[in-house]
């Protein structure tokens, strides 16, 4: 038998699965970030020891994975030691008092550099730190490095990144998704214990699901953006990728809450922030789960079939499922594209080689400092979609194409709206297939868009979607399941899911890597 | 062509830039500095680094507000920020934040004096934006940028082009400076850059019965009354020229962007097309739409004061002060209330005007300072006046008297006595010294007793002795009175 723990109604798959799953605790000894927390408050272990293990395996897997941008070994061990003699000295510590983590290279820290995974700007060195970078600072995490991502986080597979590939810990040939794909290889393959992500339209859930790890996208305005290098701004939000649902919501009580540097982070007296561990495990009664069939079809039948089968587990504790009807969900993948894209090209004007980042050696004039610096600068997708969004601001386009998105988006708005009067949550998988080959989608961007076909509406919406692991497809790679609710419910979505986290043990599973 | 029949008529429309005082920029907590280091107020907002967001500056908001109500403009419930794009290196984003199709105020007018009365200006709309940076060509091969204006917030007035002369348009501009200046949300200083103007000019051409309209300019950037004013010449002069040589009328060429050449005066021409710029408008996602609620409204609504125009009308209505010296005190805001608080405090209202006119705002002006800083309190002014309304001192010597206060700080009656200033104003004493004065010029006295031509020539001569004799303290209409008594 290959699994740490084994679940009887597992057996059908575990007798599918190989030795790509092992046991035992040969990498990191298998403990979410909670776990070590409390171990290192009540001193059974110390956070120099943690950090050093993980810098241990950092050494080993990192060249395979190639998870990481930059990581800060000696900072991190000093200040894990820092955190250490602080415990020893009694002092009451944050909520994540010596746990090292990781953080996607789109947040700005005034250590190392914030790169986006792009040349132009490969070099950057912010001068603040991002406001979640501060919240875990404040929280005590010990933050050990940077991880990859595609370029502006633009992509879903990773495989845009300007600087590296990120490969999938489950197989090395496949990509681990995206744009999180650094953060979430990290995660699953143990070379921190939680970290950070951004998700404008799929990019924590989607490499989670295909990494198989917790990943969370809160409400719009839940977390505060400010540090978060923009790509579509009024998509963008920050969120926790974690081995346990119990990891998720210790992270988002860390990073959530109103800043005044946001203007959209909303404020707290409309929508408190909760302790998310308190009542977690709760289970919530009467759940009404929303599943839109036909849209689901849409997905490899082996996702289904895990959907499905955890789907049934949800039945089995009792939920009820509900039909219902989005019918606007068709054109959310369009939408998404216009809003995006036309927002990234306005963000994105600012790398120019005039105030920072790469400038191109001996311009000719001052247009070719813009010229030339971008052209060398940006990758294929993110001039691509420079190009998509300029075209759909500009006038004359602007009603065909950027107003009549944002009406679509509307739209999608109610369509969630209306199922929510009738569910307390909608399930669907998090992508349509597990993690493809690398290179098999490059040269097919609108195949590759496709990818995201299920997580785009969250981000449309601006509703919270987690994305938990729920099972294996034949390749033995992961799936996920996808959970979305209402704005500002992160606490019930949270108990939604530890529901179905303590009846199963995939969130267990450990590529082999 | 001479016996043609001509009539011109001017169009111009003006766009004003006024930069507003608040304490931070517009989007960022730096504080608004002028002549600081290059790049020393700035931070990640101003300088557009990556990952940083704009944060809405509320007293610029209630500012432009306070403009627009003052302008007698509507004011949206709903106003919204927008994304202008345009790639320059003084513009860290490459875009501006501006507002593009909802305005913070619509609508409005502002009254202008001419030589037929006040004659209505349209306000189109009044709009609130982020400033660029400035760019410095100084470095030889490089241009270096200083981004310490970068994010300055800027309200952006736009007329319709309702004025038919330079000289209006300059009024225009004048007026609109006290305004702002009434309202506490600029300096306006033109020096400083506070308020820079982009006139559209053309004209109306009427021939034979027949329309032409000339092509519009569009005056980038004048920055003083005097260019703005000047440029707006030339343009008549230079379109009246040019249709009558081509016959070019609007439909035949496109409007075009023009430069003022301060030395030569002269409009040079920029853009011969206005190219189709695009700027890619879009709502801004990091900002929130603006509501301004009743409530809101109100209370800026309440800080709203009169205006220059108000104040001038009724000092010549309820001060009977002539539209001069009405002009001259209502023209800074400072001078008005410090006015009004000396007629408060018991001064004739052109007792205190003729004081302050004569003689506080020279020394003010003198000293580079306001009338306020001079040191003498409007009360002391009052009494001043005073002295002079009961005759204890004369208008000239009240004058003296105050120079005299600035120069000490010493209170009036204190000066006056020590000056020797206080005037004889006993009937007894002074009936002493006219006999005196008739003693020893007999025949002056006799010219004025017997009438006629010489008589009232000599009354003079004699009244003019009597204050010699008195070294200029006798009160002239006491004297006066003894004077006509003793040679009735
Ligand atoms: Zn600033």
């Amino acid at each position: 038998m290959v699994f740490i723990t084994q679940d009887k109604r597992q057996d059908k798959i575990t007798t599918i699965l190989d030795s790509r799953f092992r046991g035992n605790d040969k990498r990191m000894d298998w403990q979410s970030a909670k776990q070590l927390r409390d171990k290192i408050a009540t001193r059974r272990t110390n956070s120099v020891e943690a950090t050093k293990a993980v810098f241990t395996r950092i050494a080993k897997i990192e060249p395979i994975l190639g998870a990481y941008i930059s990581t800060f070994e000696e900072q991190a061990i000093a200040r894990a030691a820092e955190i250490d003699k602080r415990i020893t000295g009694g002092e009451k510590l944050g909520q994540l008092a010596g746990v090292p983590v990781a953080v996607k290279d789109n947040m700005c820290t005034t250590f190392g550099t914030t790169t986006c995974a792009s040349k132009i700007l490969a070099n950057f060195h912010a001068p603040y730190n991002a406001t979640v970078v501060e919240k875990l600072l404040a929280a005590d995490a010990v933050i050990i490095g940077k991880t990859n991502l595609d370029e502006f986080a633009m992509g879903s597979s990773t495989e845009n990144s300007g600087l590296k590939q990120t490969v999938n810990p489950w197989d090395t040939k496949r990509v681990p998704g995206g744009s999180s794909g650094g953060s979430t290889a990290a995660v699953a393959a143990g070379l921190c214990y939680a970290a950070l992500g951004s998700d404008t339209g799929g990019s924590i859930r989607q490499p989670a699901s295909l990494c198989g790890v917790v990943g969370l996208k809160p409400t719009y305005g839940r977390v505060s953006r400010y540090g978060l290098v923009a790509y579509g701004s009024s998509l963008d939000q920050i969120g926790p990728i974690t081995q346990t649902v119990e990891d998720c919501a210790l992270m988002l009580n860390v990073i959530a809450g109103h800043d005044t540097a946001d203007s959209t982070s909303v404020d707290e007296k409309i929508a408190p922030v909760v302790d998310y561990l308190a009542k977690l495990d709760e289970p919530v009664k009467g759940l009404r789960i929303g599943i839109a069939s036909s849209f689901n079809a849409g997905a490899d039948e082996q996702v289904r079939k895990a959907i499905d089968e955890a789907i049934k587990t949800y039945r089995n504790l009792g939920a009820t499922i509900v039909e219902i009807d989005m019918p606007h969900l068709d054109y959310a993948i369009a939408a998404y594209y216009m809003v995006a894209t036309a927002e990234a090209s306005s963000n994105l004007a600012r790398y120019d080689g005039v105030h920072y980042g790469h400038r191109t050696q001996n311009p000719n004039d001052y247009i070719e400092v813009y010229t030339k610096s971008r052209a060398e600068g940006f990758g294929k997708e993110v001039k691509r979609r420079i190009m998509l969004g300029t075209y759909a601001l500009s006038s004359g386009y602007y009603d065909a194409y950027y107003l009549k998105a944002l009406k679509v988006r509307n739209l999608i708005r109610g369509d969630f709206v209306r199922a929510f009067e009738k569910c307390d949550c909608i399930m669907m998988p998090v992508a349509p297939t597990t993690a493809f080959k690398i290179g098999e989608k490059v040269d097919d961007p609108l195949k590759m868009y496709l990818s995201d076909i299920y997580t785009i509406a969250a981000n449309l919406a601006g509703i919270p979607g987690i994305s938990i692991p729920c099972g294996f497809d034949d390749k033995k790679l992961p799936v996920g399941l996808q959970i979305l609710s209402p704005a500002f419910s992160e606490e019930k979505l949270l108990r939604i899911a530890q529901m179905y986290e303590k009846q199963t043990d995939w969130h267990k599973k450990r590529p082999l890597i | 062509m001479s016996n043609v029949d001509y009539k011109v008529e001017v169009l111009v429309g003006l766009e004003i830039h006024v930069q507003l005082c608040t304490r931070t920029k517009m989007f960022c907590g730096c504080e608004l500095a002028f002549g600081t280091e290059p790049n020393s107020r700035v931070c990640p907002v101003c300088l557009g680094m990556p990952g940083s967001l704009p944060v809405m500056n509320k007293q610029a908001v209630e500012f432009s507000i306070l403009a627009g109500l003052a302008l007698n403009c509507q004011i949206p419930s709903f106003t919204k920020w927008d994304r202008k794009g345009y790639y320059y290196p003084d513009l860290p984003k490459n875009y501006q934040i501006s507002q593009y199709d909802l305005p913070l105020a619509l609508n409005g007018y502002i009254e202008i004096p001419t030589d037929n009365g006040l004659k209505k200006i349209r306000i189109r709309r009044a709009h609130l934006e982020e400033d660029a940076g400035k760019n410095l060509h100084t470095a030889g091969n490089f241009s270096q940028v200083d981004l310490n204006r970068a994010g300055t917030p800027l309200l952006e007035i736009v007329t319709e082009p309702d004025m038919s002369s330079a000289i209006e348009v300059r009024t225009l501009a004048e007026e609109l400076q006290r305004i702002v200046r009434y309202l506490g949300i600029s300096e306006a200083d033109m020096q400083k850059g506070h308020m820079r103007f982009e006139p559209n000019v053309n004209l109306v051409i009427t021939r034979a019965g027949q329309q032409f309209k000339t092509p519009i300019v569009e005056v980038k950037n004048l920055n003083s009354f005097r260019a703005l004013e000047n440029s707006i010449d030339y343009e008549i002069g230079r379109q009246l020229d040019r249709f009558l040589e081509t016959g070019e009328t609007m439909e035949m060429g496109n409007k075009s962007t023009r430069g003022w050449d301060d030395a030569k005066e002269v409009t040079v021409l920029q853009r011969e097309k206005e190219e189709a710029h695009d700027y890619r408008y879009f709502p801004d996602p990091d900002l929130v739409p603006v509501r301004v609620n009743e409530q809101w409204l109100n209370e800026i609504k309440s800080r709203l004061r009169e205006l220059p125009s108000k104040k001038r009308l009724r000092y010549v209505k309820e001060y009977g002060l002539s539209d001069y010296d009405a002009g001259v005190l209502t023209n800074d805001r400072t001078v008005a209330d410090f006015f009004e608080e000396a007629v408060k405090a018991g001064s004739e209202p052109k007792r205190a005007c003729n004081l302050l006119t004569q003689i506080g705002l020279k020394l003010a002006n003198a000293r580079g300072c306001a009338i306020t800083e001079l040191g003498p309190k409007a009360a002391d002014i009052a009494q001043l006046a005073q002295m002079t309304q009961t005759g204890e001192i004369s208008a000239t010597a009240a004058n003296t008297i105050l120079e005299e206060m600035v120069k000490t700080g010493k209170a009036p009656r204190e000066l006056a006595e020590q000056l020797n200033l206080i005037q004889k104003n006993d009937a007894g004493e002074l009936e002493g010294i006219v006999d005196e004065v008739l003693k020893s010029n007999p025949q002056a006295a006799a010219d004025f007793k017997e009438g006629g031509k010489k008589s009232g020539k000599a009354r003079g001569f004699l009244l003019g002795q009597v204050m010699q004799k008195t070294k200029g303290r006798a009160n002239p209409k006491i004297a006066a009175e003894i004077l006509d008594k003793k040679l009735a």
